[in-house]
């Protein structure tokens, strides 16, 4: 059959990449070089590599605050969608024959197909008057939210996993939580790693709802440090572009390491 | 068994209860409120039954917004899905460096789309208009951001740039499931490449098309980073996405209510055109 390589295939596949390659070598490129440079030629490469960009890009944004409250957020955020909703699950899935479980779990999946902008406006409301417009609240509202689609993701999964196991724990004494714990739990791994990706991936690059909810500078996730810092320091772009690279850098290294994992994860979840 | 009972009932009510306190609740007051005529900011307001669904259509900033968001939505999605069934089939044939090209056309979606934004705000702006007047081309050299009737083209470009790497993914995903016997069997019967594509490839992808045109045309239906990163809504109100408009009206427009019914509308709007295209793709599905 067609074994040998097929070159032209191989020539286009590289032309596009390019496409994709071109915007983030002038990300890099921009945010190492000076005005100067800049005005000789924006596409050639940086002559020298002038890190104080970087450094100035830290202190006008305030880059470590940022990168904390994104780190605790994704982190806290990811963990708790893992241990609660694969347990609201697990309750759903073993109980399908009850009308309250079968009620809920439609009753989750179907939120699926309502826009956040039609709970926008009073869920901000809301947050301020409970004081959620901060880093908790946003947590909180990640892992309510995240029950939409991981029920649905997860309770496919707990269906295909042999009832039997559960009931030779039972014999053996254990209670319905150390069933889950100790028997289902560690069988999610698979499906965890594709939650656990999807999760981290919306909530470290998510907008909008940091943005309506979000009240003060000291709460602030990187994407909209990057919005504030924008409005006030749109014309140093060497500085901007610094700021970019360092708030795109943690996911990016992240996919270096984790790449063949993070593409089969996402994969799963979506053929679900 | 009533001890495991209560623990089922344990491990659900809670997420229960919050679900429906900062979910289910938010959307009945959304909805509550698109029949009054709150500003978001006074204590006091009034019911005004449908007047403000009466005024959405009236309303032309509200028309020009959904005109866009669909024009956009529209284009977005085809690109999408034509471009990423051709890379996956790229990517899927014997090619060299198989993985690391995966990996990068996979890049663009683990990216925050309002940086990306930023970063083709900028390359239209002054790197696009330099290329511009090296070809001396008159159009290029200005940025096409700023220009009304050409600006949505660069959040399409943009939308589709960061689009494609999801829906190649799980085209590529689907080209896996395909059996190589039939490619075998057909090229024994002398079958073209082209006659391949359609009377194989294609056919078999069915339930991976439905899947990516319902999840492209969701995703862009609701566009609102690179909007805000791009154009802001402008040149005027050129851009203005849906999502957009309800977010500037209803925080700050003290257009609270009146947002809440475009809201619902909207809502209606992405429920109808999901279940349509459902329908119908998956009826593509079954008469194979």
């Amino acid at each position: 059959m067609r074994k040998s390589t097929n070159w032209p295939i191989t020539t286009l596949i590289a032309l596009g990449s390019l496409l994709i390659l071109f915007p983030l070598y002038l990300t890099v490129s921009i945010a190492l070089k000076n005005p100067e440079e800049m005005a000789r030629s924006i596409f050639a490469l940086p002559t020298g590599l002038h890190f104080e960009n970087f450094a100035n890009a830290i202190a006008a944004t305030d880059f470590f605050t940022a990168f904390k409250n994104s780190a605790l957020v994704t982190v806290i955020s990811v963990l708790f969608i893992l241990l609660t909703n694969s347990m609201v699950s697990y309750a759903i899935a073993r109980n399908m024959n009850k009308r309250f479980f079968k009620g809920l779990y439609f009753y989750f999946i179907s939120a699926m197909f309502i826009p956040f902008q039609i709970i926008m406006l009073p869920v901000v409301k809301q947050t301020t008057a409970f004081n959620m417009n901060n880093i908790v609240g946003l947590i909180i509202l990640y892992v309510v939210y995240g029950l939409a689609f991981n029920v649905f993701v997860y309770v496919g999964y707990i269906r295909s996993i042999p009832y039997e196991l559960e009931e030779a724990a039972t014999v053996d004494g254990a209670t319905t939580w150390g069933t889950f714990w100790r028997i289902i739990f560690p069988l999610l791994a698979p499906i965890n790693a594709t939650i656990g990706i999807l999760s981290c991936l919306s909530s470290w690059n998510d907008f909008l709802l940091p943005l309506v909810l979000l009240g003060g500078p000291e709460s602030y996730t990187l994407p909209l440090v990057q919005y504030v810092f924008q409005g006030q320091f749109s014309t140093d772009f060497n500085l901007a572009f610094a700021s970019y690279l360092l708030a795109l850098l943690p996911m990016v290294i992240v996919y270096l390491f984790a790449q063949k994992w993070i593409i089969n994860g996402i994969t799963q979840g979506a053929i679900k | 068994m009533a001890k495991r009972r209560i623990a089922y009932y344990l491990m659900t009510i809670p997420a229960l209860v919050l679900f429906f306190a900062f979910h289910t609740f938010p959307a009945i007051q959304g909805i509550y409120y698109s029949f009054t005529n709150w500003d978001g900011f006074n204590t006091a307001f009034d019911f005004v039954g449908f007047k403000n669904y009466v005024n959405l259509f009236k309303d032309e900033n509200v028309l020009n917004s959904y005109l866009f968001t669909f024009k956009y939505a529209i284009v977005v999605t085809i690109l999408i899905n034509v471009l990423s069934l051709l890379i996956a089939l790229g990517l899927n044939s014997k090619i060299k460096f198989k993985n690391f090209f995966r990996g990068v056309y996979f890049l663009p979606n683990i990216l925050s789309v309002l940086i990306v934004g930023f970063i083709f705000n900028y390359i239209f702006a002054n790197v696009l208009p330099v290329f511009g007047e090296k070809i001396g081309s008159a159009f290029l050299s200005e940025n096409i951001l700023g220009k009304e009737n050409w600006a949505w083209i660069g959040i399409v470009f943009v939308g589709v740039w960061q689009g494609i790497a999801f829906n190649t993914i799980l085209y590529l995903a689907g080209l896996q499931t395909i059996s190589k016997d039939l490619y075998e069997a057909s090229s024994l019967d002398g079958a073209s490449r082209w006659r391949e594509f359609w009377s194989i490839t294609f056919p078999l992808l069915a339930s991976f098309f439905t899947i990516n045109m319902v999840l492209a045309m969701k995703g862009a239906l609701m566009v609102f980073d690179q909007i805000v990163a791009l154009t802001g809504g402008g040149p005027g109100r050129a851009t203005q996405s849906i999502s957009l408009l309800i977010y500037n009206g209803g925080f700050q427009g003290g257009e609270f209510a009146y947002q809440s019914a475009n809201a619902v509308i909207y809502f209606i709007v992405i429920i109808v055109i999901s279940a349509l295209q459902l329908k119908f793709l998956q009826k593509r599905e079954m008469d194979m």
